[in-house]
């Protein structure tokens, strides 16, 4: 896209239902660090020479394969490893960062001095460095992906193939996907931190194309999961793949989505991503010192209906967007957002945090160590209600239900956002009826947050890769079934 | 050239090898509030290896693996890891590698040596002064979150044992900013740009003007009627939708029959002012190379010719299974990316009016100036579109009351053959496609 900076989007990866698991223990010796302390300490010491506030090293080794299935193939297995570290120097205001494939000591001690060449007009001066005691991720129950042989995730794309098939001769085209990875990450500075976090991701998704006279129809659905390949022993890749295939060929009998204002009801776990890009991205603490939200200044005011309690976790076993430390080593944290309506706080950073003299809430990330951590969610979710969810649709005499979303995209200076349907249908005299063909729904954040007029019981999460400034990060996003009592839906059907 | 030679010397009998090997440099400067809010500098280096095993009697298997380093071990690793992965693939008769195909590369000069010799102080002075010339260009201006310079030097080696040999490299510099413009609890954001393969050739003026001018004329925007009506996009919004044109125009896509212009050839498939050609050996364009992602020379492909379908864009693998011959249209996202079928530089044949030209031929309508929810709104496989839109009304034939919170839609198919006027103001943006105004009647407008 070339309409940069003004919004920030993301993409569905898929929906998945299932128990949060606890694993066997990880039985692995501890391992050698990424960096050796001494190192560390001498690279720290280098990086504060010319003066600084603080200073931090941030390597990591990150570990990927990937397959790809596609026109009934095998047709690309992959894997690759990147191994680096980033370094910033804050002065004042001023950060100064360089990052290195190279992580010997001389490595890091060059690009120590590229990120302090910022600090030169700076008072400052040498500064003894001493690093507490590292401090680890705790042990989870993983299967290792490095540890599972080829052919058996080769197997998960025959089977997802072979079932999405079997749905019908109109599913003519059938794309698997599986990737996984492991990054270590490992933070140090000059502030007392010395962290090490071990991430291992699991993600399998499904495209099917649906072709019939009225043209062709996509279907999608997936699993990301925080895990290892555990996670394939209780999810059966069958029953994504027939989501997948279905939610295609029920599209070939779509009508063109309606256009203008109407009541919506987005199914439980369909997208957690209306608050995402409704309020998540402008409670991003960036975004509040820049004065670039419209949610600056309105802690303790009411901002969303009252049913509305938003929470921020990336404590919660095994989602998408989980992590034991963020990218600045803040271990993670639950943070509640908006409570019963009220604006409660933001997101912070180790940087926006220190602005306003208070602490960082874990949410700052990088998609790598070549960049700059920046406030991100976690996992962003609306706590459940207690309605059925069957009668939020029997209530609504007219209007759509969104069974599954596709991803969206915020302007944060406006507050203006939207998310896009992949399944959804046409709600008559309180009853499901027409599917619809794929669209856009659009509203204001502090607008629709204030609409939402019934919250059910039946919470469900959903993943999503989140971009923002050119990073990508994988977040988390749930809510049980809600109504809206009016967005505009962005259809061509008068 | 002689690492990436290095690579393929490492073939083994029944296997072919590609090494794809690149290096870059980067600085970055942030400006906020008068002073430096980072600077960043960094060099990076990787490789991507590709592994075709040809003695099965099925056919070859492909594998791939890339690393970040170009440490020797580092890279002996990455081609086990590619041989190893290439066992377990379906073998499968189309996979082969690029050959040379006798097509000479285009001579084109992509490096200026300015943006490695410009000192640090001068790019970090360039994005402070936009950053005070933004604050101060209108009293409505009420922030300035980002005002950015960024530069990149890139140089890329390609060798495979199939003969390839390809160098090339470019240097790209960026300078950006957005501006907040606000009155009472109104707000709005405008961003602009300019790029250039030098330090010289950046334009501050021009971002500043397009900044203040996209933030201000926002201001008391409010939620439209909805309505059927033409829409006139700005050329940012064209680059956008060409780039997703393109994607369905891609060999790929259509022979596993995920593309809306399968089985179209020589239909009329848009109006007859519509003419699109993937030309990535314009030097003026964004994405201009000699070579492609396997190492063939890029070459001018006509796609559509008065609005009636001619061809799509193919790699070789792609190509083969269509049963005809690359165009020269690999493309890869650098070293960790194998490659894949992609546009670089499209770009409509321009039309005989400007922008106002259009507006007061259209009268009534909506001029659109940015879009969101492209990824979530536009589905290249079936062709429907929706997006959330601001702009401005199109009254008497000129710019009206501004609008937001609406979307526009309509779906690809329709939209292609109802444009109604290309503009004359062509302009290479950042992306796979250029820029310039296009008005497509019969358009959606939801809004109240």
């Amino acid at each position: 896209m070339t309409e940069v900076g003004t919004g920030e989007g993301l993409r569905a990866i898929g929906r998945y239902d299932t128990a949060v698991p606890r694993g066997a223990p990880n039985t692995d010796a501890e391992q050698a660090p990424l960096v050796e302390p001494a190192v560390l300490e001498r690279v720290l010491h280098v990086a504060l020479r010319r003066g600084g506030d603080m200073a931090e090293v941030f390597a990591e080794d990150r570990q990927t394969s990937g397959a790809s299935f596609d026109d009934r193939k095998v047709e690309e297995l992959s894997s690759g490893r990147e191994r680096g570290a980033g370094i910033r120097v804050v002065v004042g205001e001023t950060t100064g960062f360089a990052h290195t494939a190279d992580l010997s000591e001389a490595g890091l001690l060059a690009a120590a001095e590229a990120a302090a060449a910022v600090a030169r007009s700076g008072g400052g001066g040498a500064r003894t460095v001493g690093l507490p005691q590292r401090s680890t991720s705790p042990t989870r129950g993983l299967l290792a992906p490095g540890d599972v042989d080829k052919l058996r995730k080769l197997e998960l794309l025959n089977r997802a193939d072979d079932a999405a098939r079997s749905v019908g001769g109109a599913i003519t085209q059938v794309q698997v996907g599986y990737g996984d990875s492991r990054r270590r990450i490992l933070v140090a500075s000059t502030d007392g931190v010395h962290v090490e976090d071990d991430q291992t991701r699991t993600r399998l998704s499904v495209q099917c194309v649906a072709t019939g006279d009225t043209g062709m129809q996509t279907g999608y659905e997936s699993v990301a999961r925080t895990e290892g390949f555990e996670v394939f022993d209780r999810i059966a890749v069958e029953d994504l793949a027939r989501v997948a295939a279905n939610r295609a060929l029920g599209k070939l009998s779509a009508r063109p989505a309606p256009s203008g204002e109407l009541p919506v009801v987005l199914a439980g776990g369909s997208g957690g991503f209306l608050f995402h890009e409704a309020c998540g991205h402008g409670l991003e603490a960036d975004h509040i010192v820049k004065d670039a939200s419209v949610y600056v200044d309105r802690v303790g005011e009411l901002v969303a209906s009252p049913l509305v309690t938003l929470v921020d976790d990336g404590t919660v076993g095994g989602e998408w967007g989980n992590f034991a430390f963020d990218d600045e080593g803040k271990p993670s944290a639950r943070n509640v957002l908006i409570q019963d309506g009220v604006l409660t706080d933001y997101l912070w950073d180790w940087l926006r945090a220190r602005k306003e003299g208070r602490v960082s809430s874990g949410n700052g990330r990088r998609q790598s160590y070549q960049h700059l951590p920046i406030v991100r969610m976690t996992n962003t979710f609306l706590m459940a209600g207690t309605e059925n969810p069957d009668e939020l649709v029997a209530q609504t005499p007219r209007g759509v239900y969104v069974a599954k979303l596709g991803g969206g995209q915020v302007n944060t200076a406006t507050g203006d956002f939207v998310f896009g349907t992949s399944e959804a249908y046409l709600i008559e005299e309180g009853r499901i009826t027409a599917p619809l063909r794929d669209a856009n729904l659009i509203g204001n954040g502090p607008d629709i947050l204030g609409r939402i007029d019934a919250v059910a019981d039946d919470f469900g999460m959903m993943p999503g890769t989140c971009g923002k400034d050119g990073q990508s990060v994988p977040v988390g996003c749930g809510q049980a079934t809600l109504r809206i009592t009016g967005i505009t839906i962005g259809g061509t059907a008068a | 050239m002689t690492l990436a030679e290095r690579v393929i010397s490492a073939a083994r009998g029944g296997e072919e090898v590609e090494a794809y090997v690149a290096r870059g440099h980067d600085v970055e400067v942030c400006a906020y509030d008068g002073d430096v809010e980072s600077l960043s500098s960094a060099t990076t280096g990787g490789v991507g290896v590709r592994v075709l095993l040809t003695g099965g009697a099925e056919g070859p298997r492909l594998g791939f693996a890339w690393a970040g380093s170009l440490e020797p071990e580092v890279v002996d690793e990455t081609v086990r890891a590619a041989r190893d992965n290439a066992a377990f693939a379906t073998p499968d008769a189309h996979l082969a590698f690029a050959t040379p195909d006798g097509v000479d590369p285009a001579a084109l000069d992509l490096w200026d040596p300015t943006v490695g010799e410009v000192p640090t102080d001068d790019k970090v002075a360039l994005a402070l002064d936009l950053e005070r010339r933004l604050r101060s260009a209108d009293r409505r201006i009420r922030q300035v979150p980002s005002a950015d310079y960024a530069d990149e030097r890139v140089e890329v080696a390609l060798a495979s044992t199939t003969g390839i040999r390809a160098v090339s490299r470019r240097t790209g510099a960026y300078l950006s900013a957005a501006a907040i413009a606000g009155e009472g609890a109104d707000s709005h954001t405008g961003v602009g740009f300019s790029v250039a393969r030098g330090f010289g050739g950046l334009d501050p003026d021009r971002v500043s003007i397009e900044a203040v001018e996209r933030s201000t004329r926002m201001l008391g925007a409010v939620k439209p009627t909805s309505d059927r009506l033409t829409v006139i996009f700005d050329r940012r919004v064209v680059s956008t939708l060409l780039g997703i044109i393109s994607a369905a125009l891609s060999g790929e896509a259509v022979v596993k029959g995920r593309s809306f212009f399968a089985g179209r050839t020589g239909e009329q498939v848009a109006t007859g002012s519509f003419t699109l050609v993937d030309d990535p050996t314009d030097p003026r364009a964004f994405r201009a190379s000699a070579y492609d992602a396997e190492g063939l020379a890029c070459r001018r492909n006509l796609l559509v010719e008065s609005g009636v379908l001619l061809g799509f864009l193919y790699d070789t693998v792609s190509a083969r299974r269509a049963g005809t011959a690359s165009t020269g249209s690999a493309v890869r996202g650098g070293y960790a990316g194998a490659p894949g079928v992609g546009a670089r530089a499209v770009v409509l044949a321009p039309g005989d009016q400007s922008q106002e030209a259009i507006m007061s031929s259209v009268g009534e309508g909506l001029f659109v100036q940015s879009i969101i929810g492209v990824h979530s709104g536009v589905n290249p496989v079936s062709g429907d579109f929706s997006v959330g839109v601001e702009g401005l009304m199109v009254r008497d034939g000129k710019l009206a009351e501004p609008i937001r919170e609406a979307t526009v839609a309509s779906t690809l198919q329709r939209m292609l053959l109802s444009v109604v006027h290309v503009g004359n103001d062509l302009e290479w943006l950042p992306g796979v496609a250029a820029g310039q105004t296009v008005a497509v009647g019969d358009m959606q407008l939801s809004g109240n």
